[in-house]
């Protein structure tokens, strides 16, 4: 069982053994139960009405109908709906996504805001119920998006503390005598996961326990907790595992507050599951960004000047910012830095964190800047980041813990066959198919975040290993599962674990790509502490009986605290109340140690090469393959680090040409809010990704020299596409997705 | 959903029977047949569509409805075969590829198990604003009432055959090699057994974009017809965002008879560009006799597209669908047969 099969990656220097995921054999024979299979007694069902305009007043609601059916238990409007706690956004030191409170007054916020709850007897009665409401709006016109009448712009305080500078870019721009000039778009994404949205709550007396998708068990029952008005104690959140989470799972929505407060209203426990639809309005999404990138270079291609400025949407409660230009102009060194961020305020819901939030969009801007700017000073493009490599930030001075970027480029280039390319657009084709290639960097900061954990040895060789950290499909639990049998000298499949549940010790958010980083610190050192018990090394597992005899026990229990260099014994309180922001390390990129001041620079890269192939007339764009090299520091586990990055780049692949939320400019809706219409990559887009794992040491960035990887391959890869599209057209694509109209007019 | 009453008959004759009722157009009846679903229950789902009475009549065993036969006249589809029964069918891949391509590269393969061809030419348009209720505009779905999409989002609308009503696109893919081989549909109603040609099913959408179709409310299609000799050099383009399963940005399904370089008869009908299945009569007019070369192909097709009415977001199906006629009929010039 544990010998790895082609394609399994065979495991190279610092790697762990590939063994298959822990829960595999679970999954595909349909084991665990998901939020919302949860098997319940007597569930009543809720569905929402949400509103069919994005900014008004609800002139009138009818509900006489729906409460006239048979089998519905209770309509709640903003008549009647249970008051709940104001809590602040999760980026304010609160645990909201979205602190708008639905049904608190009449007002309509958003396209797909709650106007009506039915709680009923089954989920289609309580559907048909919903759709059986009249509601009528005293519309206003709503702002939907940039440069929409009443779009408000805002520079928030964190975005000037946050800005980056590093010499005077307006004098080296100035000097500088090849220089790109660009503006690139991206489009809104939602995240679209295959488990829909879903919370079930369940009374016991004052108790209560609800199941619903969770990348952050701590943060999404303490944030509840506040806003009913319940002690944290009180509440218990059960939900080992996550169907697809991409960061639209990370934090607390308010529809949970509705269920929860519902339940103990009717007495009995209330599921809800969201339609997908209803998820565009109800859960975060990726906002739509505006860029303006200017690279100055001198005649050799080393950069004299760079400013990156972007722009965001966000809604009018919240000020949610990604700010991702933070990050690129640590990339490569130059000498004159300007950054900025501004916010967009329209009539939207709030959005939030989607896979490397602040790197995908910003990294396009600038990866197809550095291609622009190849192709003016007619330069490989591998060449010019060669040119521009740096071990140390631009911005601070500070070192790279490592950075094995130019590997990846080289690595890639060389299984790509990068050196046939001929650089002229248009230069190659095959029968009606245009040929362009392309490439460019991913990265992804090694974000930490403090955790705890523990572990139960039994003498019979077998441990437990609990932290209520999460699996969505990432591999969490086979990480847990490897750190811990590493340390503790058993075979992985003596290593039972147990995640995402709150009444576990806490781990971090699944966020920020740091799980392994943080959690896996805090199991590698419980199983740390466990074997100081034995002395420091752990016997043979044939030897612990022996030796638990001889400690006169039999088991041994350790709990073990672990936070990231810089942090304190706050971090870990922090963490108990499900903060973010308490130690330092959130998602976003305040992490300490990665935002300069001197401190180490610590990031995960890679080096990503497609083809694309465009028709000559009808100018679809197809992938036929794409090469990904990474360098993550130790990888735990080869065959599920393979899995994020081939998953990465698909995903990356998909949001340069597919993934789009159509935000209608008149109505501020979402208009493709169905898995029909919203288009991810099916199988026929992807026939062919290799993925390299370059092997790197890094001893600096934690005790099991672990970067996070989950969210670095989705990075780069539309810049290589877009690069690739050039290549093959003459034409510079600059906003994202790139559809076939755009390579028509 | 809203409640509904589910009948099952056993024969034809009361299926039809049962279906007997008022409305304005076939789509709208309150009595719907049932055949795979995949259309129907969707809509009652989103509360698009609110029957009161399913007849459902995809068990029903009837050698009318069933199979694929030649004869003399042509060859003979039955409506309840399904998607996937006639994307494998080598008979048809083999003598009209056009057909089984239309298939083979429609929805996904669970959806082609279910679907029947019957339904699938009833299929109702993608247009976001018909498929969600919360908008108030919508004349295909509240006559009246304006349409959303004219002013909204409108990538994937129509620029052939549009109105000031609706610019809903037609989506379905097997419709067009119908439409294009002169296929002639047999319908079984209350008033007993006609025959309606293909290009006549569909109706524009005109002043009332309500009513899709020329069937009355309670006729059953029982099958399609298409007349004359096989149409080997023949073949479905399907240019879409993605690779499968996503609807038509713009199709065309053509089919030729060449004497040398020389189009004999030539067939072209047109899918994700207009609000019916479009037979494009201009371009097959200008080429009809021709040489088929690149430019002449290219000029009769963007003549075709000269009467387009192209909105905010779909203006690059007006250059999309020239190019789209172009590469199919350069590749079925080039096919083997
Ligand atoms: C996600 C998705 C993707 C799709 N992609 C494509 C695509 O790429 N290309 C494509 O062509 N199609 C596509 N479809 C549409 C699909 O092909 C149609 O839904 C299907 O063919 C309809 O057939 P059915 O048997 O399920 O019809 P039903 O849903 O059962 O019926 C549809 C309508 O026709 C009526 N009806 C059914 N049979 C008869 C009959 N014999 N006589 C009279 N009236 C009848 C019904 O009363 C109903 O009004 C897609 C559908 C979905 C849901
Ligand atoms: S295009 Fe037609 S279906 Fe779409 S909103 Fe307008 S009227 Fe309705």
């Amino acid at each position: 069982m544990l010998q790895p099969t082609p394609p399994v990656p065979q495991p190279l220097e610092n790697m762990g053994q590939a063994i298959p995921r822990y829960e595999a054999t679970a999954k595909v024979t349909g084991q665990p139960l998901y939020a919302a299979d949860e098997p319940i007694a007597r569930p009543l069902y809720a569905f929402f009405k949400t509103s069919g305009v994005a900014r008004g007043t609800i002139a009138s609601l009818d509900v006489r109908k729906a409460e006239a059916m048979p089998g519905v238990m209770k309509v709640y409007t903003h008549r009647n709906a249970p008051p709940r706690k104001a809590v602040k956004h999760i980026m304010t030191g609160g645990y909201m996504s979205d602190t708008n409170i639905p049904l608190a007054d009449n007002r309509v916020r958003h396209d797909g805001d709650i106007v009506a709850m039915v709680v009923a007897d089954s989920y289609e009665i309580a559907r048909d119920a919903a759709n059986r409401i009249e509601v009528r709006y005293a519309a206003q016109a709503p702002a939907a998006t940039f440069g929409s009448p009443g779009a408000v712009k805002k520079v928030p305080e964190q975005a000037q503390k946050n800005a980056k500078k590093a010499g005077d870019f307006a004098a080296g721009w100035s000097r500088a005598p090849v220089k790109v000039d660009a503006r690139y778009s991206t489009p809104t994404q939602h995240h679209n996961p295959i488990e829909l949205y879903a919370t079930t709550a369940v009374w016991n007396g004052d108790q209560l326990t609800f199941y619903e998708p969770s990348q952050f068990v701590y943060s999404t029952a303490n944030g509840l907790a506040e806003q009913i008005g319940v002690d944290p104690a009180k509440v218990h959140l059960v939900n080992p595992y996550v169907g697809g989470g991409f960061g639209g799972k990370g934090i607390l929505t308010q529809r949970t507050a509705l269920v929860a407060l519902a339940a103990r209203d009717l007495g009995r426990p209330v599921k809800l599951v969201l339609h997908r639809k209803q998820a565009y309005g109800l859960t975060t999404y990726r906002a739509e960004t505006r860029q303006r990138v200017r690279l100055g270079a001198d005649r050799n291609g080393k950069l004299v000047a760079f400013a990156h400025d972007g722009e965001e949407v966000t809604s009018r409660a919240d000020d949610y910012m990604v700010g991702g230009v933070e990050n690129t102009v640590e990339m490569y060194a130059c000498p004159n830095i300007a950054t900025s961020v501004t916010l967009v305020k329209a009539d939207r819901n709030t959005p939030g964190f989607m896979r490397s939030p602040p790197e995908t969009p910003y990294m396009f801007g600038l990866e197809s800047a550095m291609d622009e700017l190849a192709v003016a000073l007619n330069m490989d493009p591998v060449e010019l980041r060669r040119i521009n490599d740096t071990q140390k930030s631009p911005i601070s001075g500070a070192p790279y813990t490592s950075r094995s970027l130019m590997q990846c480029y080289d690595q890639a280039a060389a299984a790509f066959g990068w050196s046939r390319r001929n650089p002229r657009p248009l230069s190659m084709s095959q029968g009606d198919w245009l040929i362009g290639w392309g490439c460019a960097t991913a990265t992804y900061p090694t974000n930490m975040m403090a955790s705890t954990a523990r572990i139960r040895l039994t003498a019979d060789g077998k441990a437990v290993v609990e932290v209520a950290a999460h699996d969505m499909g990432q591999g969490a639990y086979t990480a847990m599962q490897q750190i811990a049998a590493k340390r503790l000298g058993l075979d992985p499949r003596q290593v039972t674990v147990r995640m995402g549940d709150s009444a576990l010790p806490p781990g971090p958010v699944a966020g920020g790509s740091m799980t392994t980083a943080s959690a896996g610190s805090a199991v590698h050192t419980a199983a740390g502490k466990i074997a100081a018990r034995f002395g420091g090394a752990m016997p043979a597992p044939n030897d612990l009986d022996d030796a638990f005899r001889r400690l006169g026990v039999t088991q041994i229990e350790e709990y073990a605290e672990w936070w990231p260099p810089g942090q304190g014994p706050q971090a870990v309180r922090a963490l108990y109340k499900g903060s973010m922001g308490g130690g330092g390390g959130e998602e976003g990129e305040q992490q300490e140690g990665n935002a300069g001041g001197g401190k180490p620079m610590m990031a995960a890269f890679g080096a990503e090469f497609v083809e694309v192939r465009i028709h000559r007339l009808t100018r679809e764009i197809r992938v036929p393959r794409m090469t990904g090299a990474f360098a993550a520091g130790h990888i735990v586990n080869p065959r599920t680090a393979r899995s994020q990055y081939l998953g990465g780049m698909i995903w990356g692949m998909a949001s340069a040409l597919l993934e789009a939320t159509e935000v209608d400019a008149k109505r501020a809706r979402y208009v493709n809010d169905n898995i029909a219409e919203y288009l991810v990559a099916v199988n026929a887009d992807v026939p062919q990704v290799d993925v390299i794992l370059v092997p790197e040491v890094d001893t600096k960035v934690n005790p099991l020299g672990v970067k996070g990887i989950g969210e670095l391959a989705n990075v780069g890869t539309a810049a290589a596409i877009a690069n690739a599209v050039y290549h093959a057209t003459g034409k510079r694509i600059r906003d994202l997705p790139i559809t076939m109209d755009k390579l028509l007019v | 959903m809203r409640p509904f009453t589910y009948e099952r008959p056993k024969a034809i004759a009361e299926a039809v029977s049962m279906a007997r009722s008022e409305g304005a157009g076939h789509v709208n009846a309150p009595v719907q047949y049932l055949g795979g679903g995949t259309t129907l229950l969707d809509l009652m789902k989103l509360d698009v569509m609110q029957p009161t009475r399913l007849v459902d009549i995809s068990r029903l065993d009837d050698r009318l409805l069933r199979g694929v036969s030649r004869n003399r006249e042509g060859l003979r589809i039955g409506a309840l075969s399904s998607m996937a029964e006639l994307a494998d069918n080598g008979m048809l891949a083999r003598d009209y590829p056009v057909l089984q391509q239309s298939l083979w590269l429609a929805a996904s393969q669970q959806l082609r198990n279910m679907a029947r061809v019957g339904g699938n030419v009833l299929q109702r348009t993608r247009c976001p604003y018909f498929r969600d209720t919360s908008y108030s505009e919508c004349n295909k779905r509240i006559p009246g009432s304006g349409c959303a999409a004219m002013d909204g989002v409108n990538r994937l609308h129509a620029v052939l055959g549009v109105s000031d009503k609706c610019i809903a696109a037609y989506p379905g893919d097997w419709a067009q090699g119908l439409a294009a081989l002169d296929a002639v549909v047999e319908v079984l109603g209350p008033g007993g057994a006609r025959s309606v040609p293909f290009g006549e099913l569909h109706r524009p959408p005109g002043e009332t974009p309500h009513i899709e179709t020329s069937l009355q409310p309670g006729e059953l299609i029982t099958g399609f017809v298409v007349p004359g000799e096989p149409w080997p050099r023949s073949l479905y383009r399907k240019v879409r965002d993605r690779e499968s399963y996503a609807f038509a940005n713009a199709s065309a399904a053509v089919a030729l008879r060449m004497r040398g370089d020389v189009a004999e008869d030539i067939r072209i009908g047109l899918g994700g560009v207009a609000t019916t299945p479009w037979r494009a009569r201009t371009a097959e007019g200008m080429l009809r006799g021709k040489p088929l070369t690149e430019a002449a192909i290219r000029a009769a097709a963007e003549a075709e597209f000269a009467q387009a009415r192209p909105r905010e977001h779909n203006r690059f199906k007006v250059a999309l669908g020239p190019a789209t006629i172009t590469r199919a009929l350069l590749e079925a010039k080039a096919m083997e047969v």
